[in-house]
């Protein structure tokens, strides 16, 4: 579904991406993983059009996506979240899914019509399916981190894409709150039928819900595959090096 | 969730809006003619800086310099009734048309940059057109100005003028409510809280600000021809920068993110200038203490402050 091919970024004097290749089926779930400063949201932001490419192709669904700008990636049916809470602060709940519900259906420009009796459905549907139903009326900013993050998800599901990136959907969670994301974040893969790429830094989680892993070193994919074969790679071991959880294995 | 405009407005909101404007109605039936022409004025300003306050207060664009379109709305309304003619329905027309024609090309420049040099290049576009009008002495008078435009015969008395302004200006008051409730509205509050963000979710937040520029810059010209209607000259000065200081301040004081706010600082502003102003020059004196002091105590403006307190003792 989504291919990135020796993908190339630099900034300045620093290359953030230095060949990255990825490789993602419909209806997988795979994670990106790699230690700090890796290059993962540089890729991500590369593939959902925030940055462009130096080098390199991205393709989905045979599609050469690579320089689009991100609202035509998006309509293309790539959605996403991001790693810092990237929210409408000032907007309820409610109209922060609402909005991208309307992009989605092309209603953004219409000027016509009473906006809260469109799309309301769907949203509704969105905050019901992430839990966020009774906080639909609260102002988006005043809500907690972890529902903040919880409504970064319901964002991008607004847009009803096939492929969901998720950028470290549990950045600054409590154990409970990852725990609670992990198993929606599951539950949305399996009930809307959607392929998820995300990136996280709990090694648990990932080996956990993961069917394929990707490991960037350096802004380069050190290898791409099943978590056991991950696991066994001495590469893999040698950039995570002290990183406990990994070598041992569970 | 139910269908229709009525729904739109909080009840609140309705009862205080209608009220205002059926007291505004019969004011003039005992009020001196003076106060009646503050009020007109009041309401010309009130439309420019509600104008205005779509695309800064709800929109989040650095639109330094809104008084240029005030002011080519204004000249095209003023030489289409000296120089032509045409009926004067095209005035009222060509004002908001001409004046929605420069803020696309303006506009179109300005969105390409982000922030403070958004609001630099609209600075200094605006200027350039300024310059023009205070040049150019065969088509627009030069900084004389024109003077002694008639009036459209319907419009015989000052009451009259009144009213027809009061109509007007509430018509696109309505206008622009309908607008930001709309999905477009919504979007770009949507833009303004978060333009990244609203790129990801598939919009395209160039051409929705420039949209909503246009928009802005064609309500801006109709406030232009009222101001015409009122006074009866145009001069230069309708599209100096300091004008666009005037407004974007009356905004900030009356509250940028309340819909009737910037409402509320035209009428504070023109009331202090009028008043103020007839005793010393230096009103803008009083005016600043006032600012300093609203920027310390009422961060949100007079009218944010209102609604919070509102809010809590509900």
């Amino acid at each position: 579904m989504l291919q990135v091919e020796a993908v190339y970024k630099s900034f300045g004097d620093f290359t953030a991406v230095y060949g990255a290749h990825l490789t993602v089926e419909r209806g997988e779930l795979v994670a990106v993983i790699g230690p700090n400063g890796a290059g993962k949201t540089t890729l991500f932001n590369l593939i959902t059009g925030q940055l462009k490419p130096d080098k390199g192709k991205i393709l989905f669904k045979g599609e050469e996506i690579n320089g689009l700008p991100p609202y035509e990636i998006c309509k293309k049916g790539i959605g996403r979240s991001f790693q810092i809470v990237n929210i409408f602060p000032r907007l309820t709940v409610f109209e922060n899914v609402q909005v991208a519900v309307l992009a989605q259906q092309r209603k953004s420009s219409n000027l016509f019509f009473p906006a809260q009796s469109l799309a309301v459905e769907e949203t509704s549907h969105i905050l019901e399916s992430v839990g966020l139903s009774d906080k639909a009326a609260s102002i988006a900013g005043s809500l907690s981190h972890g529902d903040q993050k919880i409504l970064e998800i319901a964002i991008a599901l607004g847009n009803d894409p096939e492929l969901l990136i998720l950028d470290e959907p549990t950045a600054g969670m409590s154990p409970e709150e990852t725990a609670a994301t992990i198993k929606l974040v599951r539950q949305l893969a399996e009930t809307r039928g959607l392929t998820i790429l995300f990136c996280e830094h709990d090694m648990d989680v990932v080996f956990d819900i993961a069917q394929s892993i990707m490991v960037m070193h350096h802004g380069q994919t050190l290898i791409q595959g099943k978590p056991e074969e991950v696991r066994k790679d001495k590469r893999v071991q040698e950039a995570y090096l002290g990183s406990v959880e990994l070598a041992e294995g569970r | 969730m139910p269908k229709g405009v009525a729904n739109l407005i909080p009840r609140r909101g309705l009862w205080s809006a209608g009220g205002i404007f059926f007291a505004l109605l019969i004011v003039p039936q005992f009020a001196p003619e003076f106060y009646v022409y503050i009020l007109t004025l009041i309401f010309v300003t009130a439309l420019l800086a509600m104008s205005l306050n779509l695309v800064i207060g709800h929109g989040g664009l650095f639109q330094f310099h809104h008084a240029a379109f005030y002011g080519v709305g204004a000249y095209a309304f003023a030489l289409i009734l000296t120089k032509t003619s045409l009926p004067v329905w095209v005035g009222f027309i060509a004002g908001p048309l001409t004046a929605a024609v420069m803020g696309l090309l303006i506009g179109w420049f300005c969105v390409r940059l982000s922030q403070l040099y958004f609001g630099m290049l609209q600075i200094s576009l605006g200027s350039l057109i300024w310059a023009i009008v205070f040049r150019w002495y065969k088509f627009t008078g030069g900084d004389d100005g024109i003077h002694g435009i008639p009036r459209p015969s319907f419009l015989s008395s000052s009451n009259k003028v009144y009213y027809f302004v009061l109509l007007i200006v509430t018509f696109c008051l309505i206008v622009m409510y309908l607008i930001l409730k709309s999905p477009f509205g919504r979007t770009l509050q949507a833009i303004r809280d978060n333009p990244q963000r609203c790129e990801a979710v598939g919009v395209n937040v160039r051409r929705h600000q420039l949209m909503a520029i246009v928009i802005a810059t064609s309500f801006a010209g109709m406030a232009g021809v009222l101001f015409v209607v009122l006074e009866r000259f145009v001069v230069p000065d309708l599209l100096f920068w300091t004008l666009s200081l005037e407004i974007l301040i009356m905004c900030l004081l009356g509250g940028w993110f309340t819909f009737a706010g910037p409402v509320l600082g035209a009428a504070l502003i023109v009331a202090l200038r009028t008043f103020v102003g007839k005793y010393t020059e230096y009103w803008t004196l009083i005016l600043g203490i006032i600012l300093i002091l609203l920027i310390f105590f009422l961060p949100e403006g007079v009218m944010g402050y209102f609604l919070r307190i509102s809010e809590r003792s509900r």
